[in-house]
């Protein structure tokens, strides 16, 4: 566990590989929550809980089920049962728990099963920091680590999104792109904008 | 016959998973840097979509009501547990340029969308041709965004150099032009949609 390393992965996944403008994972969810800013908060702040909390467990559970048992070849399925399972749970505890933050955030739960943020993550991890189906040093910290900052990279470009579409509401523009059109235009203008931190050398 | 051709062919046009629906973006808009990649991605993802639009709708009354987005999501992890193996072992070069792009099928909207609206609700013939045409009208439009991107980023068609001395500029294989070809064209398409009206 290095401190060149740990830096590396959060200028990669905040701004360089950005989750949103680069990987292009969790898009529906970006195009559809992004129209204010209220909504795409929270709807940033539970992507970002459920990232950093199922890299962990797809984390343990790939460490030491499936290579052990030599059953990497279903880590496909058994990520995705794990997090569906996972976010199903972490609903029930919310509305449980808190019922005013359900209202908040529990809406927004059921979605985030089937972002692909949260799978793509969970197999970065798993192809980043396991070399030949072995975990390297700290390559928990790092996943963790790893979750939290895409998590970050998202809320980012939520933020910057939704600020710019709450404005546009004000601005007349041609019918035909009006929309989702739009959107992705500002998108592409914004993604040309995270290009320039490629420049950065470590 | 009459109604296998309708669900065929509202996928193609009419309800185009991509430019229409505006479903399955994230593979899309990640894999579409040339031809041959957009081409795998479409076939890997219509192949999915076929195998679990026909299981889902053959044991579509066996499923619980509460329980059903789980069953419908291991059914579609299986099958691309499938295709995850069958590229690995066939076509390793594909493979490695689809990347995390091919577990991702899983959470491709258009597969878990169709087996929500479709599948669950019709018989084996029409959800195998209501794939079908889903897929084809994905392929389409994959064809066509990265056509686009690599004919602009790279000056290439397929691989091959098409103009001679053409600089191609490469914003459009880099992801921001991703964003921007896919923004333009469905720009283009509701204009169109306008028009007929």
């Amino acid at each position: 566990m290095n401190i060149a390393q740990i830096l590396s992965i959060f200028i990669s996944s905040v701004f360089l590989y950005n989750v949103i403008l680069s990987r292009f994972l969790g898009l529906c969810s970006f195009f559809a929550i992004s129209k204010e800013t209220k909504p795409a908060l929270a709807m940033s702040l539970a992507v970002m809980f459920v990232i950093t909390t199922s890299s962990i467990i797809t984390w343990l559970l790939y460490r030491f089920l499936l290579v052990p048992f030599n059953l990497t070849y279903l880590r496909t399925i058994s990520f995705i049962l794990v997090i569906a399972s996972f976010v199903q749970f972490v609903e029930m505890a919310v509305r449980k728990i808190s019922p005013s933050m359900y209202r908040v955030f529990g809406i927004y739960l059921p979605l985030i099963t089937v972002n692909c943020a949260v799978l793509g993550v969970a197999v970065l991890n798993v192809d980043m920091f396991f070399v030949d189906g072995k975990a390297i040093p700290g390559s928990l910290f790092y996943s963790l680590f790893q979750g939290i900052c895409v998590g970050l990279g998202y809320t980012l470009a939520m933020l910057l999104m939704s600020g710019i579409r709450e404005r546009l509401e004000l601005v007349q523009i041609p019918r035909s792109v009006k929309d989702l059109p739009i959107a992705f235009i500002i998108a592409s203008i914004m993604g040309l904008s995270f290009m320039g931190f490629s420049g950065f050398k470590f | 016959m009459k109604k296998f051709f309708k669900e065929f062919s509202k996928g193609i046009f009419k309800e185009n998973p991509t430019f229409v629906l505006a479903l399955g973006l994230c593979p899309t808009l990640a894999v579409s840097v040339s031809l041959l990649n957009g081409l795998g991605m479409g076939i890997a993802a219509t192949f999915v979509l076929l195998g679990s639009n026909i299981i889902i709708s053959l044991i579509r009354n066996f499923i619980p009501e509460k329980i059903r987005i789980p069953c419908f999501i291991v059914v579609i992890a299986t099958f691309v547990t499938v295709v995850e193996m069958l590229m690995k072992a066939y076509s390793p070069g594909l493979d490695r340029a689809l990347g995390i792009y091919i577990p991702l099928i899983v959470v491709n909207c258009i597969v878990l969308g169709r087996a929500e609206a479709y599948a669950s609700k019709n018989n084996v013939f029409n959800s195998l041709s209501d794939a079908l045409g889903m897929g084809i009208g994905f392929i389409w439009a994959l064809l066509l965004i990265s056509g686009i991107r690599e004919f602009l980023g790279s000056g290439k068609l397929y691989g091959y150099k098409l103009i001679k001395g053409f600089k191609p500029p490469a914003i459009f294989i880099l992801p921001a032009g991703a964003l921007l070809v896919i923004g333009l064209l469905l720009g283009f398409f509701s204009l169109l949609k306008e028009k007929r009206k």
